[in-house]
């Protein structure tokens, strides 16, 4: 029994696909626990602890035409005999799956009958002291501090009637630090990703804030135009993840993308930059560890519950700056003659061994140009070129002769994160890093600090 | 009149609350309040008229928050046992205790009356969950292959969003309501694709998302077969149109476009929590601050706009919000001048309202509550011209018609919207289509722009399912009425001119 009163997940999914009559059933059950601090103006606003489960069966159907999948989920602790019908009628509603595969039925991971991992309150037992100190700080410094932290621990139990029983206990931890003047008018960040808050320093964080803040306190205004703009790894992030997610095979064979080729295809072996960049997924990946297994309950371009329980390799996207994969199932990577590229949790950026000047050395060697700090309400504008726009955000500084001068007012920018990597002119060391825009969703990412020699800021931004 | 589910009433709800609050009150706490949801949701997506997923999930639970010693705790659980309830009383109060180290505003709520026994159940006629899948998917596939089958549609993406929120809530007050809603997202899109030049082109439906159930799809609420039968012919004339003159236009906004518009710059604009700073590290913040109640001019003297929560079809619409304050309709701008919020208790009582207009939503049980969107509406002028009289005074401007994409800074000054068709309007008359559009403004500069309001005909309740605020994450649906309207001078960019091409 688990703390909350209900059958552990193993025994659910064991019972489940004991209950199933369908020609094959998959199950998965997810136990998430999450804990999380909210704070402004140097106060909480919102605090919680929470637990959920949820159970997933799809079932599987063969009516002499094609396999049939159909998902139905319910949270807590549901009569599974129920479930198991409602999924198995799903799938006899369903029809032939387009995406219908041979199911994996040889895969293990994870110690399968351990009880989930799990996060609590307690897991910010020093982090909110030294947060609370902070405030103590900012309010003597005439600052404020706004933020959040939040750590997930998940624990994703996947069972088949082809004998798979994998598991992964995935955390997820963030935290972002906003601090700003008194007035509002000058607002700087600093954000990290960990797995256990073990390596999270307060200090190190308001330090950051206590830098840029300082960097602020010289105000130019400049015009909208293109600048030698230096995106740190965060606003990288950002744009890769975006690149990433569109970077599907389905939607450019057909057409549909910026990797579509002319004339029918994908643009998989065409050179993006001249640059040796590599972008890359490894579930093994230090620090930025994920699932090494694919688990999905609903079928899409990226994922197809045919292929539950496929190994997830290391896998590169672009290898020395040429375009090498594209998401794909099974299904779609049979259609055409490929292999499977399956979705992976992380990405990883890097020049030569992820090797190249820090930040501050790009810095120490620009001569004028911007040093942004995040992007925001990225959204995509024409999905041909895969332009993107969005917002500079919490600190746009000015670089004149090797050190940062002043702050500058914010921008909207109109760029393709492909465009970009055609233009880049230095590559810097590829460092952990939290993306701003999508870390909802996105937290494992290690990207360099790239040099754009002449960033589209297109119009300038009130906001601070 | 529906009713709410039995087998959701039939949960043992009373007994939930009663060990929960009492729990909480032996505990001293000056504040708490008990939730039980139980949210229902289908999404089926189709491509190219072939059922690509169907999914059916449902989440139950329930969460106690707490007010103690003046700081909230919340905790949030799976099952539905008195056990469990009194446990997260306890766990509510030991995470207030934990969070008194970083709290220094005490919390208090402001008043509102108790309503024990309360219901409501949003208006639709037939319970989406009710119909076969066999039945939803057959006509998503017939509306597809409409599509697919016309001349130059290489491609459909089809998907239909369906929900259903069943809430219990009782506080300390004594008010207890139990409440059910339904919506519905239905949405195609066709794709055609050029090989030869590598070009492509989209053009989806324009039909808003609703709170209605099933009869959405299939009455005579919504013109299926006529929008439907257009698509194929907008799309090709979308991709033979003219690449868009960079430059100054007199815009007329469609609805179908305009809505999204109030929702990013006057709706997200207007909550009070982002004005007083609690979004500000993520949503953001907002350059009406309350120092401007009253004062603001956001726009024209033809602005009025409304919050409420209480649209009949409204996907914000509810009895009673998630602190148990009754639905209201007031004031946001009046006469172009900024007269109002969207406000929780705790903010109306810090900010001295009185009373909260019964802001506040939680998207799930395993979510504190916030200050989430109303249903902000733009009045249509009660004289005003219809569409088609808009576009016949204009000499030389665009007509935009459909949202596509949208990006606003985090104080929502700057934004940038696409659409889904953009029509040159020449000497008082549609020109044709034109690509690569883009409409780039300042919040206060545009609405200051708006010289032309549309009468009540052209007047359409638009919304989206995917409104995104706090951390962590909520999503909200919200509706948005408004008419046509006329803007004059906005900054149109060609956006493959902005990509450097």
């Amino acid at each position: 029994m688990s703390s909350a009163g209900l059958a552990s997940a193993q025994d659910m999914a064991e019972e489940a696909l004991s209950l199933a009559k369908a020609d094959d059933c998959m199950v998965v059950v997810t136990e998430r626990s999450e804990a999380n601090l909210r704070w402004a103006s140097n106060s909480l606003t919102t605090n919680g602890e929470m637990r959920s489960r949820r159970v997933a069966v799809i079932s599987i159907v063969d009516g002499g035409s094609g396999a049939a999948a159909g998902t139905v989920s319910r949270s807590g602790s549901p009569d599974l005999a129920d479930l198991v019908a409602a999924s198995e009628q799903a799938a006899r509603d369903a029809g032939p799956a387009e995406d219908a595969m041979p199911l994996i039925s040889e895969a293990t991971g994870g110690d399968w009958s351990a009880p989930p991992d799990a996060t609590s309150i307690e897991v910010f037992s020093s982090f909110a002291p030294d947060l609370g100190a902070a405030f103590g700080e900012a309010v003597a410094g005439g600052r404020l501090l706004f933020g959040f932290a939040e750590h997930i621990v998940e624990s994703t139990f996947l069972a088949s009637s082809t004998g798979l029983r994998l598991r992964h206990d995935q955390p997820t931890g963030r935290v972002e630090l906003n601090g700003k003047s008194l007035d509002f008018s000058r607002s700087v960040w600093a954000g990290a990703a960990t797995q256990d808050f073990s390596d999270i320093s307060v200090t190190s964080m308001t330090d950051e804030i206590a830098t840029k803040l300082a960097w602020s306190e010289r105000r130019v205004d400049l015009e909208p135009g293109r600048y030698e703009t230096l995106l740190p790894p965060s606003t990288v992030a950002d744009l890769m993840i975006y690149m990433y997610y569109t970077g599907q095979a389905r939607d450019a064979d057909e057409g549909q993308t910026v990797f579509s080729k002319k004339g029918g295809g994908n643009r998989i072996g065409d050179a993006l930059t001249e640059k040796p960049l590599t972008m890359r997924s490894d579930p093994g990946a230090p620090g930025l560890q994920a699932a090494g297994h694919l688990v999905t309950t609903s079928s899409s371009p990226y994922a197809s519950v045919f292929d539950n329980g496929l190994a997830l390799p290391a896998i590169d996207w672009i290898r020395d700056g040429v375009l090498t994969n594209l998401i794909q199932t099974r299904s779609w990577a049979a259609k055409t003659g490929a292999s499977a590229a399956p979705y992976v949790d992380n990405l990883i950026m890097e020049g030569p061994d992820g090797a190249g000047p820090s930040t501050q050395e790009l810095v120490a060697t620009t001569e004028r140009g911007l040093l942004l700090t995040t992007l925001w309400y990225i959204r995509e504008v024409d999905p041909q070129t895969l332009l993107l726009t969005g917002l500079t955000r919490d600190g746009v500084f000015l670089v004149e002769n090797g050190e940062v001068t002043a702050s500058v007012n914010n921008f909207r920018f109109n760029e393709s994160p492909v465009d970009l990597l055609a233009r880049v002119t230095e590559i810097g060391r590829t460092e952990r890093c939290l993306p701003r825009e999508w870390n909802d969703y996105f937290t494992r990412t290690a990207m360099p600090t790239l040099r754009i020699p002449d960033f589209n800021m297109s119009s300038v931004s009130p906001a601070s | 009149m529906q009713q709410i589910d039995p087998s959701f009433t039939d949960l043992p709800l009373r007994p939930l609350a009663d060990a929960a609050l009492s729990r909480a009150r032996e505990l001293g706490c000056t504040h708490a309040d008990i939730r039980v949801e139980r949210l229902r949701t289908q999404n089926i997506s189709l491509r190219d008229a072939r059922l690509e997923s169907a999914t059916d999930g449902e989440d139950a639970g329930l969460a106690v928050r707490v007010v103690h010693e003046g700081t909230w705790g919340f905790a949030a659980g799976m099952a539905l046992t008195t056990k469990e309830a009194d446990r997260l009383a306890e766990q509510a109060v030991a995470v207030a205790r934990v969070s008194a180290a970083i709290n220094t505003d005490p919390v208090e709520l402001a008043p509102e009356p108790a309503y024990p026994d309360a219901t409501y159940v949003s208006s639709y006629e037939i319970d989406p969950f009710t119909v076969p899948d066999p039945d939803k998917i057959a006509l998503l596939i017939d509306w597809s292959e409409r599509l697919m089958s016309a001349d130059g549609v290489e491609h459909v993406q089809t998907a239909v969003m369906l929900a259903k929120d069943q809430k219990f809530y009782a506080d300390l007050t004594g008010t207890s309501t139990i409440q059910q809603r339904v919506r519905v997202h239905p949405q195609l899109t066709a794709v055609a694709v050029d090989r030869a030049s590598g070009a492509f082109e989209t053009m989806r439906t324009l039909a808003p998302p609703a709170a209605r159930g099933w009869e959405y799809l299939t009455g005579d609420l919504v013109d299926w077969t006529g929008e439907l039968a257009e698509i194929p012919e907008l799309l090709r004339g979308k991709i033979k149109a003219p690449s868009v003159p960079a430059g100054r236009y007199d815009l007329i906004v469609d609805p179908s476009n305009l809505f999204l518009t109030i929702h990013e710059s006057i709706g997200h604009a207007t909550e009070l929590d982002r004005a007083l700073g609690y979004e500000a590290a993520y949503a953001g913040t907002s350059f009406a601050t309350i120092d401007k109640l009253g004062k603001l001019k956001y726009g024209s003297p033809l602005m009025n706009v409304t919050g409420d929560r209480n649209d009949e079809y409204g996907l914000a619409s509810i009895g009673y919000d998630d602190e148990g304050v009754a639905a209201q309709q007031w004031d946001i701008v009046k006469d172009g001048i900024l007269v109002g919020y969207q406000l929780d208790r705790n903010m109306a009582r810090l900010k001295g309202f009185g009373r909260s207009n019964g802001c506040a939503y939680a998207d799930s049980p395993g979510h504190v509550p916030v200050q989430r969107m109303a249903n902000v509406s733009l009045q249509p002028d009660p004289d005003g011209p219809t569409t088609g009289e808009m576009i016949a005074g204009v000499e030389r401007g665009i007509y935009v018609v459909g949202d596509k994409s949208w990006s606003i800074d985090m104080q929502r000054y700057n934004f940038q919207f696409t659409g889904q068709r953009f029509y040159k309007i020449e000497s008082g008359r549609l020109a044709g289509q034109l690509r690569d559009v883009a409409y780039q403004a300042t919040t206060t500069d545009f609405w200051g722009s708006m010289s032309v309001v549309g009468g009540p005909s052209t007047y359409v309740l638009g919304g989206a399912f995917n409104c995104g605020k706090a951390q962590p994450g909520q999503v909200a649906a919200v509706s948005h009425g408004c008419p046509s309207a006329l803007f004059d001078g906005v900054n149109i960019l060609n956006t493959v001119t902005e990509g450097g091409r």
